[in-house]
């Protein structure tokens, strides 16, 4: 899939703005300040809800501007045109339209444009806490499966539910007595926590293990020399990984019910997959504490390489985003790096100097200025 | 800000639920040009609601009098049991005219999170009606969310011990919402497909 067209209304630091695009290869060229992360970002919330920088959606408004619009016109699979629009208010939930109907929600969105976007942040996916990894396996399903979402949000509101259960209790403890009743809940909640738990958990699972091999080439293509790349999932409590949901299920209520006096004395949910990790290892040692700056930049890309491939390889090419990489690589990992996406639909590229954008990589030429975007070449 | 009393009338309405700031001024200047004889019925309507309507004794249903019209109704099957959250859930399966039985309104679902639990909603009344042993179905149809599923699993494994049937209404249902915005079709057959409850 490609976009065709992108307009922007109050994002960030654009009032307004319309981008024609091209499938293949196109460059954002300009200073810093000027705008380049802006606009990629603007088509990454399209297709996560999310931006890959900011937790929360004020910074997106333009300042002194109520409500950002972000549109653009998608081409999937077969050429059809679908017209994706986001109107992103703070605080409020976001309104969505799908080819100009308005009865859509903003969760009906997800899967009409897909993206891979690799960004400087995502240094953090090697070097940052768990719950970095964590929510790149969740986003990675998202955008695989759109109905994990759901899967996804059902299980956040269960943990929500448990932990208020377990934080009054706990509370109620602390102070001599407490309802009976409160914990006589316990075990329902248990139940949903399992049995939701268990389906993120298989799913995360079972890509782990698409994800392992495409990883461990990616990074081979990047880094030749270095070691061998692992990617190995663990639970939040002892014990063998399930080969099925029904496992999973099982392990969750053994484990809740070890936890169960700890859980209660701390007011809060200790087992489930909002605890498991993702462990990058590289050769014997784990990348997070021992990898190089260099290493774990290179860990972080063939991350992201591996879920373009992994998305591709199912159908429905995504997007392929690179906000400032160049200039972090090395002569021959930057055309290394160009050879494996030049084939791509769309690539989508950002950078401050133009030299900085591998010859190999042929292209439309923007340049990014003064909240200006002008086409070059051809 | 607004004069006194049109103010007064706007903060009144701006507190009822899903009426912002917004629609209650249109309401409140809605009404400052109405007739004034619609606008007294409207009064009426609301000094008599709050004066005239209780909570059935039984099922805990709003009712004009000590009971309400279900359980008033002697056609009405004693055997079986339905259970919801609100009383609005009762009018909805009553739409659909599937159901013979009597009504449980809990007054709520069971969430920590806004601090309801079992005990603060009408459990304990509903084992007492259970005690005596004419009942021998309970249809739980809670909301189907997670607040929903969550309180039936627990009054379904509370009244596993009584050798109870016990029923959830089948699926097909819009997941996540409230059992009132499902349609009379929809809803019927939910009750028709009806499930055994494994707890
Ligand atoms: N909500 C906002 N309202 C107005 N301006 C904003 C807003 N958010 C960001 N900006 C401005 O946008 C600019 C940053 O844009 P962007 O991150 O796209 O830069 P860039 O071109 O990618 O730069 P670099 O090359 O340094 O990565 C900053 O000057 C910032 O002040
Ligand atoms: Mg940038
Ligand atoms: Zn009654």
């Amino acid at each position: 899939m490609h976009v065709a067209h992108l307009s922007l209304a109050d994002f960030r630091s654009y009032a307004r703005v319309e981008v024609p695009l091209d499938p293949g290869v196109t460059a954002f060229v300009g200073p810093n300040g000027q705008g380049k992360t802006n606009l990629v970002e603007a088509i990454g919330y399209l297709a996560t809800l999310g931006s890959h920088r900011v937790a929360s959606d004020a910074p997106l408004v333009r300042l002194g501007a109520e409500r950002a619009v972000v549109r653009a016109s998608v081409v999937g699979q077969g050429g059809r045109t679908t017209l994706v629009e986001l109107e992103i208010t703070p605080g409020k939930a976001n309104r969505a339209r799908l080819n100009r109907s308005d009865n859509v929600r903003p969760r009906d969105v997800l899967g009409v444009l897909r993206t891979v976007l690799f960004a400087p942040e995502d240094l953090t996916l090697v070097k940052g806490d768990p719950g970095e990894r964590r929510r790149f396996l969740d986003e990675l399903l998202t955008a695989r499966a759109p109905r994990l979402a759901g899967v996804r949000s059902d299980y956040e509101r269960v943990l929500k539910q448990r932990n208020a259960l377990l934080k009054t209790a706990a509370t109620a403890r602390r102070h001599g007595g407490g309802k009976a009743a409160d914990l006589a809940t316990l075990e329902v909640w248990d139940g949903h926590l399992a049995r939701t738990g268990a389906e993120l958990t298989a799913f995360r699972i079972q890509l782990v293990a698409a994800l392992q091999p495409l990883v461990a080439e990616a990074y081979r293509q990047l880094a030749p020399d270095a070691g061998e790349t692992v990617l190995e999932y663990r639970h939040s409590f002892e014990g063998e990984l399930p080969s099925s949901r029904e496992q999973a299920e099982q392990q969750l209520l053994d484990a809740l019910q070890a936890a169960r006096p700890q859980e209660v004395a701390r007011g809060l949910t200790l087992v489930g997959p909002h605890r498991d990790e993702l462990l990058l290892r590289l050769g014997p040692l784990p990348a997070k504490g021992y990898a190089s700056h260099g290493e774990s930049w290179s860990y972080a890309l063939a991350l992201r390489l591996a879920s373009y491939e992994l998305l591709r390889s199912e159908g429905g090419e995504p997007v392929l985003i690179l906000d400032d990489v160049f200039a972090e690589l090395d002569a021959r990992r930057r055309d290394r790096l160009a050879e494996l996406v030049a084939g791509g639909e769309q690539v989508l590229v950002t950078a401050a100097v133009a030299e900085d954008v591998p010859k190999a990589l042929t292209g439309a030429r923007y340049a990014v200025s003064d909240g200006a975007v002008t086409r070059l070449t051809p | 800000m607004y004069e006194g009393v049109v103010q007064d009338l706007i903060d009144e309405l701006g507190r009822l639920p899903g009426v912002g700031p917004k629609s209650a001024q249109r309401i409140a200047f809605h009404i400052l040009q109405a007739d004034p004889v619609d606008v007294r019925r409207l009064a009426f309507a609301l000094q008599q609601v709050k004066e005239k309507v209780r909570f059935c004794s039984v099922c805990g249903n709003v009712a004009e009098s000590e009971q309400c019209r279900v359980c008033l109704d002697p056609r009405r099957d004693l055997a079986v049991i339905c259970v919801v959250e609100e009383s609005k859930d009762v009018v909805a399966i009553e739409r659909t005219r599937e159901f013979r039985g009597r009504y449980h309104v809990l007054g709520g679902a069971i969430s920590p999170i806004e601090g309801v639990g079992p005990d603060d909603l009408r459990i304990r009344e509903l084992m007492t009606r259970l005690a005596d042993g004419t009942v021998t179905e309970l249809i739980l149809a809670t909301d189907p969310n997670l607040e929903g599923e969550a309180t039936a699993t627990y009054l379904a494994r509370l009244c596993k011990p009584m050798g109870l049937k016990v029923t959830r209404l089948a699926s097909g249902l819009p997941v996540g919402g409230d059992l009132e915005y499902a349609d009379e079709v929809t809803l019927g057959r939910a009750f028709e497909g009806r499930r055994l409850l494994d707890v």
